[in-house]
This record gives structure tokens, sequence and C-alpha cells, in this order.
């Protein structure tokens, strides 16, 4: 470990690398995590299949791609196709526990999780794929960093997705309908808005976004049919640090835990990576304690 | 019959079925010690999940934690751990009768006591969270157990250690094994339904129903949390040791810390038979348990997308389980007495309501 911290110290450049490296997976976090705490804030539903979601994006490009096509034209595919499978999967079985207490959406996802990651191990096997998106790598610092365009385009991407999104909330009609849902159910209701559509369009939202994280992620990482309780994680790590309604916070927390991931698993070894993200997590809810427990009065 | 002598007639049907079980069909030995194991995961997951109402993702901590101490104190006894770990099996002690048996005896003291120990260090992380980041906290905490002891070489790491050789037949080693999962299994159930009678159990019960008004009325909330969590942490530990001498082979992810597996149907066993219930969990986990080995056998592959299938409807549609739907049905045969006066009165006052609703719509 401490000759890894040596390393970094010695050649700054390396840093550059392990920066940008995560630089582009944390931008796919951040989507990820957005997508979560839109769900949550609006019908106050922990959706704990969020990975699985992304990962099935990823499949969706892994297909588009071994069928012959480029898989970045998968983009247009998964946010469709996710689409109507958020919608699906919330007339199914998310609109039963949209009323009912927390732990009930949280038990519900987590049997859907199951049953998602599984489905895809049947029908995908349970090899790691990625989707060659077939672009150039480019050096710089004389070839001691390399940058692949596909990353590069990625957060692009990413970054344009992510401002649709936000214009799509602020602008257009369902946008604000979903903000006054999120805001009083019962109040939109009351004005003459079909919560019921909302929330469906909601999760269909979500369940798109996830599915544009996953191309994204499946063209610059890998995927695996039961990687998705990681990146649920990963996005719960995100929104409880952030907290919810918090763009700005959600975007510097994922880009924040993909660089803890990296420097993580570069000093400690790689099977510190994913142990870094659960870690973060259950410190992340004991730093929240700390700071209530300061403002609590409790009668002892 | 009165049901007294119904009661009596049923537990002396199962301590029956218990010790006969593995004499009747001694090839079966293993999956009936398992079935005892399912059922005291149910039964330690209900008293904080279901009598509690804390609902816990990370029980299997205590699991996973009770069967690395039970483990490294019956190799810890008699030769260094470090050593035996570093050779990933390739050591094999022989450990004499005497020396396997105190080794077995003392590592689940060990383990019970390291549950306890957990239970209340754990607690003072995730007892301040509430629903559903207690939920999110404890699957955390879970998790990142069973990642953080894959990395510890100390204790084998990722490979995991090779539990001590029993020294006799493999026949008496998996009837003992048996022997140890049925005895631990009925004293818990004895001890709940003990425990559950006390003012211990209407404490917890209180917290379960309103958190708040317990803390008002004067009961010190955050002792009885630990005290409960303690408890099923002890259970629990020693459940794990014995499934690591079962398994003869523990691994952090598959065995030891399974928060997908086990961590989860010891959660739908409750909920499938009826939460906050005595029997509940005991029927939840048996019909699992036969599921689930039905599932595996004939729908290999397709087992787990039943299993989630499983918990999805089960949390949709049947939350209150087996015991619960039940209760609702027949409340007098559990016990609970209607209030004959007051009930009137209640229905006199529900009658009274209804005649004045028309009133109100009137003016």
């Amino acid at each position: 470990m401490l000759d890894n911290l040596m390393l970094l110290k010695d050649s700054p450049v390396l840093n550059v690398q392990l920066l940008l490296d995560r630089l582009f997976i944390g931008a796919t976090f951040a989507l990820a995590a957005y997508g979560l705490a839109l769900v949550w804030g609006v019908m106050n539903v922990k959706n704990l299949a969020q990975g699985d979601f992304v990962i099935l994006g990823g499949y969706i490009a892994v297909v588009v791609g071994d069928a012959g096509y480029n898989p970045i034209f998968a983009l247009p595919v998964a946010v469709v196709v996710m689409f109507a499978y958020g919608w699906i999967v919330y007339r199914v079985i998310v609109s039963r526990v949209v009323e009912r207490d927390l732990f009930t959406s949280l038990l519900a996802t987590f049997g859907l999780a199951i049953v998602m990651a599984q489905g895809m191990n049947l029908a995908f096997g349970s090899d790691v794929r990625t989707a060659d998106p077939g672009l150039d790598t480019r050096m710089f610092f004389g070839g001691l960093v390399t940058v692949a365009e596909i990353k590069m385009l990625a957060l692009a991407l990413a970054a344009v997705l992510a401002g649709i999104v936000v214009a799509f909330m602020r602008k257009s009609r369902m946008g604000q309908a979903i903000r006054a849902t999120a805001q009083d159910a019962r109040a939109a209701r009351v004005m003459g808005i079909d919560t019921e559509r909302v929330y469906a369009f909601t999760f269909a939202l979500n369940s798109a976004i996830c599915g544009a994280a996953g191309v994204l992620i499946s063209m610059i990482w890998v995927i695996q049919p039961f990687f998705g309780i990681t990146h649920s994680i990963r996005s719960f790590v995100i929104v409880t640090a952030a907290g919810l309604g918090n763009l700005p916070g959600v975007i510097v927390a994922g880009f924040g835990l993909g660089f803890a991931e990296q420097y993580a698993g570069f000093l400690l070894g790689a099977e510190f990576q994913q142990a870094t993200v659960v870690g973060l997590l259950v410190l992340i809810l004991v730093w929240r304690q700390v700071q209530q427990a300061g403002r609590r009065q409790a009668v002892q | 019959m009165t049901p007294r002598r119904a009661s009596g007639l049923l537990y002396a049907g199962v301590l029956a079925a218990g010790i006969g079980a593995p004499l009747a069909f001694p090839d079966y030995t293993f999956q009936l010690a398992m079935l005892w194991m399912m059922i005291l995961f149910a039964l330690t997951w209900d008293i904080v999940g279901g009598q509690m109402g804390y609902n816990s993702l990370g029980n299997i901590v205590f699991f996973g934690a009770g069967m690395y101490v039970c483990a490294l104190t019956q190799i810890g006894l008699y030769y260094d751990i470090g050593e035996y770990t570093a050779a990933f099996g390739a050591i094999r002690v022989d450990f004499t009768m005497p020396q396997y048996l105190t080794g077995l005896a003392l590592g689940l003291c060990a383990a019970a006591v390291a549950g306890v120990l957990i239970a209340i260090a754990f607690g003072r992380i995730v007892f301040g969270l509430r629903g559903p980041y207690f939920a999110i906290g404890t699957l955390g905490v879970a998790l990142a157990a069973g990642e953080l002891v894959g990395t510890w070489d100390w204790v084998g790491g990722g490979g995991g250690i090779s539990l001590p050789v029993y020294p006799g037949e493999p026949q008496t080693r998996s009837l003992l094994l048996y022997a140890l999962a049925f005895v631990t299994a009925a004293a818990v159930f004895a001890f709940l339904r003990w425990l559950y009678s006390t003012r211990f159990g209407l404490a917890i019960n209180a917290i379960r129903d309103d958190e708040q008004k317990a803390e008002a009325m004067g009961l010190h909330t955050t002792r009885y949390k630990t005290a409960a969590w303690a408890i099923s942490g002890f259970f629990l530990a020693i459940t794990g040791g014995i499934f690591g001498n079962m398994t003869g082979f523990i691994e952090p992810l598959e065995v030891a810390f399974p928060t997908v597996t086990f961590g989860v149907f010891m959660v739908l066993m409750v909920l499938l038979g009826g939460k906050g219930t005595l029997w509940g969990p005991v029927i939840g986990a048996t019909i699992f348990h036969v599921i689930k080995e039905v599932t595996w056998t004939y729908l290999l592959g397709w087992q787990w997308i039943t299993l989630g299938a499983l918990i999805i409807v089960n949390v949709i549609f049947f939350q209150q389980g087996i015991l619960g739907w039940a209760r609702e049905r027949w409340p007098a045969r559990f016990g609970i007495r209607v209030d004959e006066p007051a009930a009137a009165a209640d229905e006199e006052s529900a009658r009274a309501s209804v005649t004045v609703l028309p009133r109100q719509e009137a003016a």
C-alpha cells in the first residue's frame, strides 16, 4: 500500500490517469443516482433494482453491438425500451407498493433485482461483457496518459442527457407535474394532476435514464448480470451523501465516489474496490447520525 | 380437546419428529439439519424484524461472525491460525475426539459471545437509523463485512478456511451436528416463547407499534433495542458456528456472509409465515425450505427467478403471512381476547357515528 502511495507521489501523471479513468465512470454513476433520487423524491420508493436497470441497459448495447451495429446507436434504443420496461414494472409491481410502508417497496424491488439479475444470467450468460464502439485511444503526456475516445464521448453524452432531463423537469408540463407531485401528492391530485400517471412516468423516466447510463457503462467499462447490486449500492451512497433533490450534489458525489473507489482499488488492491463502495455507505450513514445526534435532545 | 392439551400434543409431535426424522431417513440428515438452520434464521430475524419492527437486511453479519469465531477457536486452540490459513487447507491437522469436542463447545461459546459484542457495536451504528435507512444501513454493513473479511489474509481471505475434520464416523458426525442444530432450534423456540410473554416482549412490541410513544411512556428504547439485537446476535452466531461445521469449509462471500441468499431468505421466511408471531417463522421456514429444495431440484436455473417472484408476490399481496392471516380470521384461537363490553361499546359508538353521518350530510 505504501509502495503504491510512493508511486503516486513520484509520478504525478499517474494521478491524472487515475482521475481521468474514473471521471468518465463517475458521470454514469451520477446519472443512475439522479434517477434514484427522482423516484425516491417523487413517490418515496427506494428502488433496489436500480443497478439491474443499468445492467439491462448495458445488455441492450451488447445486443446491438452483436447484431453488427455500433453500440452507440443503442442509446436511443435503450432509452425507448427501458422507458417501456419501466412503465410495465411500475404497473405490475411498483404501483402496488407506492402507498405502502417503505420496507415493502425496498423488499419488492429487491425481489425484482433478484429476478432481473438471474433473468439476464439465463439470457446472456455470466461472462463479463463489454460493447466495443470501435473508436481510437488518445495519448497525452507523451503516452503516459491514455484516454479512449469513447470515454470522452460518453462523458459528453452523459452531460447532454443530464441537460435534457433537467430541462425537461424545468420546462415541460409533465416535468412540472412531477415536481408538484413530489412536493405534495395530495395537493397535486386536488389540482387535477393524475398522480398515478405521474408516478408511472417518473418510474419509466428513471428506468430510461438507467438504461442510458447502462449503455455508456457497457462501452467504457464492463457489465455482468450480477454487478447490479453494486450499482444500486453506489446510487444509494451518492443519494445519501448528496441528499434528495440536490442535482449538483449528486454530480459531485458521483464523481467523488468514482475517485474514492479508484484510489482505494489502486492503493489497497483491487479486492478493496467493492468494499470501499459499501464501506462508504456505512460511513456516510454513521456520519449523518453523528451530525444529527448533536441536534437530538433525547430524554434519558 | 382443550387448547392446552392440543398444544401439548403439538409440541410432543414436533419433538418426536425432530428426534425420529434423522433415524428414519439417515440419508437426509444434512437436509433435515438445514431445515432447523432455516427455522433458526427465521426465529432470530423475527425478534428484531417482526416483534420489534426493525426490518434488518444485515442479520447475516452475526451468522458469518459466529461462523468465523467458532472456526478460529476450534483451530486456534491447538494450532497457529496464521500458519493454518496460509497453507489453504494443505495442512490437515488430525484432532483427537476430546480435542474436537472441546474445540466445538468452546467455539460455539466464543461465537455466542462474539455475536453479543458485535450486536452491541453494530447497534450503536445502525439504531439511530429509522425505517428504510435502517434496512439499507444494515444491508451495507453486511455487504461490507463480507468484503472486508475477504481481504483479511490472517483468517484465510477470499480463499476461506477448512474446518477441523471430525475424527469419527461420518454418520456420527452428521448425527452430532443434526442434534446440535435441533437442540439449538428447540431451545431458541422455548426461550422466545418465554421471552415474548414477559415485560421485555411487551416493550419491544411497544417499540414496533410506536417508538416515540414508547419512549414517552418511559421505556429506555435504545437499551431494549440493543438487548433484542444482542439476543438475536447471540443465537444467530451459534447457528453460524454450527453451520460452518456442517459445511466443513467456510469462505466469506458465499458461505459466511451470504447477504443475498440466507440474508434475504430469513426475511422472506418470516414474511411468509407471519411477522411478529411465535409459530410464523417456524411455519414459514418449513414451507420455504420445501419450496426451495423443490425448485432447486426441478427448476434448476430458474430457481432464483422463482424465489425473486415469490418475494415480490409475498410482499405485495400477502405481507401478513400465513399466521397473520389466520390470526385476523380467527382471533380467539390466538389468545386475542375480544373485550366484550368494550367491543359492544365500540359497536355502539360505531352505530352512533353511522346515524350521525347522514345528518352531517344533510347539513
